[in-house]
Formats: C-alpha cells, sequence, structure tokens
C-alpha cells in the first residue's frame, strides 16, 4: 500500500453530499461537539443517523469526522493501531470516496485520525484532532446497566460504585485486573470511557497536544477532551495505575517501549511479539 | 519469518464481487424481479417497510434482492437510504376509521359495525406444503365483494369507549411529534415515542415479550378489541396552502389491544388499550406490539412493574434490529489489543498464584 494516496475521483457522488452527511446533520453534531469540548469528558446525546456502516463498526466516528473533516484535511485510520486492517481499509475507503480527502499512514502527516481500540505511537501534536469509535460511552454500564440511574451519578458525581469495583479487583486479584477500556477522570470532574484502548495508552491521553473527540454511534453520545487537558487514570495511593509491559521486544524494529501483538507462528505454538501501531514499527525497520 | 497480514484493500475488493455474485446465484435460473418480489413476497416487503420506517415498496424489494432474502440486512439497507432523505414534514394523523378494510376482525364481539371481515388470512389454511405451487401454473382470480368505500368504519374501541367501559386514547398533542431518527432516545420516554421505537422494533423481539407477558411475565389480560388492515389515505398541511390534501394512501395493519385493568384510587375500573401498528399486513407484528405497548404502561397505570416487557428502558433499548445485529456481529472485528491486554494480565495472575503455591508447598515441607 503506498503510504500517502491522492484523493479518489468523485464520479458516484453526485447521489450524496460532501462527506455523507447532509449540512443540517453536520451542524446538529458540531453543535453536540461543541458542547462536548466545553464539557470535558460529559457525554453529550446527538440525533445520530444511520450510517451506511453497521452499528458497532465505527458509526460513532465516521460521523464525527464527516462532521469534521474538509477537503485540506488528510485523514488517517487506525483499527488495533494497523492501517491495513480490513475495517480500517473500509472506513478509509469510504471516506476517500465520499470526502474526496487525501489519505496517508503516517501519524505526522495526518490532520484527522480515526481510530478503534489504540493511540498511536508517535506522540501527538497540536491542530491534530484524534477521533474514537466508541462502542459503550458509558464508563460506568457494566456496573449500573440503567442509563437514568448513570445520569444521575454523573450528575452527582457519585463515582463510588467505580472505585468499589476496583478496589474488589484488588481484593480478589491483589491488583487492578482491568486491562482495557480502563476509566480514566477527566478534567477532575467526568469519569470516562477512554474506549476499549489498552491501558498502556491511557497516560497518552494525559494533556495531549491534540484534540480528543469520542463517537458514539449505536448509543447516540460524542464526549471529548481538549487538548492540554488533565486525564487521570482511576488507582489508590497504594495501588498506583500501571501499564502492561512484555520482557519481549518487537521482532520487527526491535522496539521495547510500544504495544506489542502476539501471534502464534507455528502449530507448536511458537510465538513472536510485534508493534500493533504498524506506522511506528515501519518507520523505525 | 513472520510475514505482515497486507493486502485489506483487495480482499475486501474481492469479497464484494463474491458476495455479488452469490447473490445472482446460477446464471442458467432466471433473476428476479423487484414486481416479482413485490407481488409475490409481499410480506416480506412489508416488514422491511415497516422496520424500515419507510413506506416505498420498490425500495424495499431492492433491498430485499440486494440482500439476498435477509430481512434484517435488507431493513438495514432501506434505513441507510432513509436517513439521507430530506424531511418536510409531518402528516396529519391517519384516521384508521376512514380505513378501506380488507380485513378486519373483532374478537370481544361476535358482530360489530361495518361486520367482521376474515379477508386474506393464513389463519384457517392447514399448513399443509401445497405441492402444486411447486409447478407453475396460473390461478383464477378469487372472488372479491366490492369494497365499501361510502361509509366510516367506526373502531370498536370508540364504542366501548362511550360508555366508560374503555380508556379514551390519549388526547392530540399541540407539538409536533418528536422524531427518533434525528433526535436520540432520551429516557424516559413518552407513550408517542415509546409507539415509535416499537414500530421500528424487531418483530421477533416484540413477539417474545409480548408472549412473555402472556405466560405470566406482566400479564395484562388481553382481548382483541380490533385488527384491521387494508388503505387509509394520508394528509399533509403544506405550509404555503395551509390547509390538509391528501397525498396518498398507504396499506396499514392496526391491532387495538383491550386489557384487563382494575382501577385505581382515582380511576374505576375500566379496560386499558394496547396499541399497535405497522406497514401492509403484519398482524403478528401490530399484535405483539400492542402487547408489549400496553406493558410498558405499568407506571402510568399504577402496576408493578417486575417484568422484563414492563421494563421500558430494556425494552426500547434492545428493540432495534439494525443496532443488535451490527454491535453482536462487530465481534467479528478484530480485537487483537484487547485480548493481548487481557493476555498478559492473566498471565500475570497466574504466575502470582503458582509463586503462592510453590511458597506455601515450601513452608510446609519445612515444618
Amino acid at each position: 500500500m503506498p503510504d500517502t494516496m491522492p484523493p479518489a475521483d468523485a464520479d458516484q457522488n453526485g447521489a450524496y453530499n460532501y462527506a455523507y452527511l447532509d449540512e443540517q446533520t453536520k451542524r446538529m453534531i458540531r453543535r453536540a461537539i461543541l458542547k462536548a469540548v466545553a464539557v470535558p469528558g460529559y457525554q453529550v446525546p446527538f440525533g445520530g443517523r444511520e450510517m451506511p456502516l453497521p452499528y458497532g463498526w465505527g458509526t460513532g466516528g465516521i460521523q464525527v469526522t464527516a462532521a469534521i473533516i474538509g477537503r485540506d484535511d488528510t485523514l488517517k485510520v487506525i483499527d488495533q493501531g494497523a492501517d491495513d486492517t480490513t475495517n480500517a481499509v473500509s472506513i478509509r475507503r469510504f471516506f476517500a470516496k465520499v470526502a474526496e480527502v487525501a489519505t496517508t499512514t503516517h501519524t505526522a502527516e495526518a490532520t484527522i485520525i480515526q481510530t478503534r481500540h489504540r493511540v498511536p505511537e508517535t506522540p501527538l501534536t497540536d491542530g491534530q484532532i484524534l477521533v474514537f469509535q466508541v462502542p459503550i460511552p458509558e464508563p460506568l454500564r457494566m456496573l449500573e446497566p440503567r442509563e437514568t440511574e448513570t445520569r444521575t451519578l454523573h450528575a452527582l458525581s457519585e463515582y463510588g460504585v467505580m472505585q468499589v469495583s476496583l478496589y474488589e479487583s484488588i481484593a480478589r486479584h491483589g491488583r487492578i485486573a482491568k486491562t482495557y477500556n480502563y476509566p480514566v477522570m477527566v478534567n477532575g470532574r467526568y469519569i470516562m470511557s477512554p474506549s476499549p484502548i489498552p491501558k498502556f495508552d491511557n497516560p497518552k491521553l494525559d494533556r495531549s497536544p491534540a484534540l480528543q473527540l469520542y463517537g458514539a454511534g449505536r448509543e447516540k453520545r460524542i464526549y471529548a477532551v481538549p487538548p492540554h487537558t488533565q486525564v487521570k487514570s482511576l488507582d489508590f495511593d497504594d495501588h498506583p495505575f500501571e501499564i502492561e509491559t512484555w520482557s519481549e521486544c518487537c521482532a520487527l524494529c526491535g522496539s521495547t517501549e510500544s504495544f506489542l501483538d502476539e501471534m502464534i507462528v507455528d502449530d507448536a505454538g511458537k510465538r513472536l511479539f510485534v508493534c500493533s501501531d504498524t506506522d511506528y514499527c515501519e518507520s523505525r525497520r | 519469518m513472520y510475514v505482515a497480514v497486507k493486502g485489506g484493500e483487495t480482499a475486501i475488493a474481492h469479497s464484494l464481487d463474491l458476495v455479488a455474485d452469490k447473490r445472482r446465484g446460477d446464471r442458467d435460473i432466471a433473476e428476479l424481479s423487484l414486481e416479482q418480489i413485490d407481488q409475490q413476497l409481499g410480506l416480506a416487503v412489508d416488514r422491511v417497510m415497516t422496520e424500515g420506517s419507510c413506506y416505498d415498496r420498490g425500495l424495499a424489494a431492492l433491498a430485499i434482492k440486494q440482500a439476498r432474502g435477509d430481512l434484517i440486512e435488507a431493513i438495514f439497507l432501506l434505513r441507510a437510504y432513509r436517513t439521507t432523505l430530506p424531511r418536510f414534514g409531518a402528516s396529519e394523523p391517519l384516521d384508521t376509521s376512514r380505513m378501506v378494510a380488507e380485513r378486519r376482525i373483532s374478537s370481544t364481539f361476535k358482530d360489530v359495525p361495518g361486520g367482521q371481515v376474515l379477508g386474506p388470512t393464513y389463519d384457517y389454511t392447514h399448513r399443509l406444503l401445497d405441492f402444486s405451487l411447486a409447478a407453475s401454473g396460473e390461478r383464477p382470480d378469487a372472488a372479491t365483494a366490492p369494497a365499501d368505500t361510502a361509509s366510516d368504519l367506526p373502531r370498536v374501541g370508540d364504542i366501548l369507549q362511550r360508555d366508560g367501559l374503555l380508556e379514551p386514547p390519549p388526547a392530540q398533542k399541540e407539538a409536533e411529534a418528536e422524531d427518533l431518527t434525528r433526535q436520540p432516545l432520551v429516557l424516559p420516554a413518552d407513550r408517542p415515542l415509546r409507539l415509535q421505537n416499537l414500530a421500528r422494533g424487531d418483530e421477533g423481539f416484540l413477539l417474545a415479550l409480548g408472549y412473555s407477558t402472556q405466560r405470566g411475565y406482566g400479564n395484562n389480560h388481553p382481548f382483541v378489541g380490533e385488527i384491521r388492515y387494508g388503505h387509509v389515505p394520508v394528509s399533509f398541511v403544506p405550509e404555503e396552502l395551509g390547509f390538509a390534501i391528501e397525498i396518498g394512501e398507504i396499506e396499514v395493519t392496526e391491532c387495538d389491544m383491550v386489557n384487563q385493568f382494575a382501577g385505581s384510587h382515582d380511576v374505576p375500573p375500566q379496560f386499558t388499550r394496547g396499541y399497535g401498528l405497522a406497514f401492509g399486513h403484519a398482524e403478528r407484528k401490530a399484535m405483539a406490539m400492542a402487547l408489549v405497548d400496553r406493558a410498558l404502561r405499568a407506571e402510568e397505570l399504577g402496576e408493578a412493574a417486575t417484568s422484563p416487557a414492563q421494563d421500558e428502558e430494556f425494552v426500547l433499548s434492545h428493540s432495534d434490529n439494525v443496532e443488535g445485529s451490527g454491535f453482536v456481529q462487530h465481534l467479528k472485528l478484530p480485537h487483537y489489543v484487547d485480548f493481548q491486554s487481557e493476555l498478559v494480565v492473566v498471565r500475570t495472575l497466574r504466575a502470582e498464584v503458582e509463586k503462592r503455591r510453590e511458597q506455601s508447598f515450601l513452608s510446609q515441607a519445612a515444618e
């Protein structure tokens, strides 16, 4: 795959508006985004549309991207850190087609990065926007299934239930056994789901110079972390937050600092570890 | 040596080709036309229009053809198209007493004004495979009586309501109806919004929930006050005219379910209603919807809401098959990263357990 692709030609686009969504819908989504940026970590309900991709496959992120993208943007789409996983390819093709936008695999060249389950290893910079695809925006959902309840808990900052669940994990396992979708406190006010990124990526969210937008299509919620905002992973004084570590290094680039994916390479179950972030890995080889 | 899994782009292109090829099937067999689907698989078209929230037989037939008969996929296709259409406004409420009914039955009275009309129904077919259909052959037209278009068809519920035995329908709201396809569902929802959700809801899901109320999970002692199916005119008030004009007719199935109600502190005992409406001919859907609608009114009527069908948040959040289908199937997407994180922690935890075991073994041996 070439690293930077020119915009696709817009032959069949007559039937749809630029970037698929009609302008009214984009305005509605932009309003929700502005509100989300103004109240970091707060989940703003929005009139999520039915997208031509299935719910649960990134419709929230796609709507956010469609609302903010312009012809001057350069888009990068990753899934599990990789540019070449099928769903990332599919979403990138979608925008190349409906938004006539240049796409890239280089983190540094992208103005918008839509992601599922990872934050790129290469540090983000001012002016970049990271769009997360979010399956379940409510961090308290697995503790309290009712939206009417969790809304009240957020309003009152009544987060004891989350602290208790982390404590129970320590009591049972001797450590906080939550590994991905690890809850964070944003700007000292709202507990937020960072989406199912590994907790390895949580520190990258803290005071990031990039704008973070989170879109949940099926649940119809948008939330945001503005640049340089405090994002603290929940923990206890005697059980501080810690990230995953590997005793191996990347088999391709030798990195000891990146998140590693494990592969099984033969019938005997031999394992190999490689960077999950394909762009980072390739740039180091 | 490890070879990176590349080429997603090409794989997707080939997959698209394959699915299109599969859809067409054996080229020696004549291709289905949209007219054939509309005429001969009409009930499938009805379901796709209902749950797709779009009354267009041609588009629904196209969706069914494209989806190879997978109706949930067809509903998804139709919805994804519908969402791009501009909205001109809301029609006047349908007046189903003006229906030219092809079918109309009540199970609460032996006879009702306007009569019982059996119409086309599978109810009294014996479910024997009709092998004559396996061979093609023309069928003579069925005998029909001319439709009575001269007079309105009063609803059975309205007659009961005159005696105060049945609660009146809710007063018409002044404000324009909210639209679930434009605004997020905010809970608790009012009844019109709930009905909108149920009308779009999956028939199978509503059927199971409605069935559960009959088996005692929130029973509300239902009777079919009336089911009617036929054509109703649709009126719309264009802003520039300021008065209603008829813009067409649609086929709908309406179910008015009559349910027992013991009465409360303020209300004497009377019957209450559950309501179901679907595009086309869809009695199973309309009846299930009416049962669930009534179950969801538990709180309003001062009943204890203890069963799944009475739980508004549970029902409304899980009724949509396009949402459910997408989210269940997203599990097919790669989850390498989350899984890797889980592997790391499970290994760590197991190592710790192993270490503890060894230590306790050693200390026991030392004693």
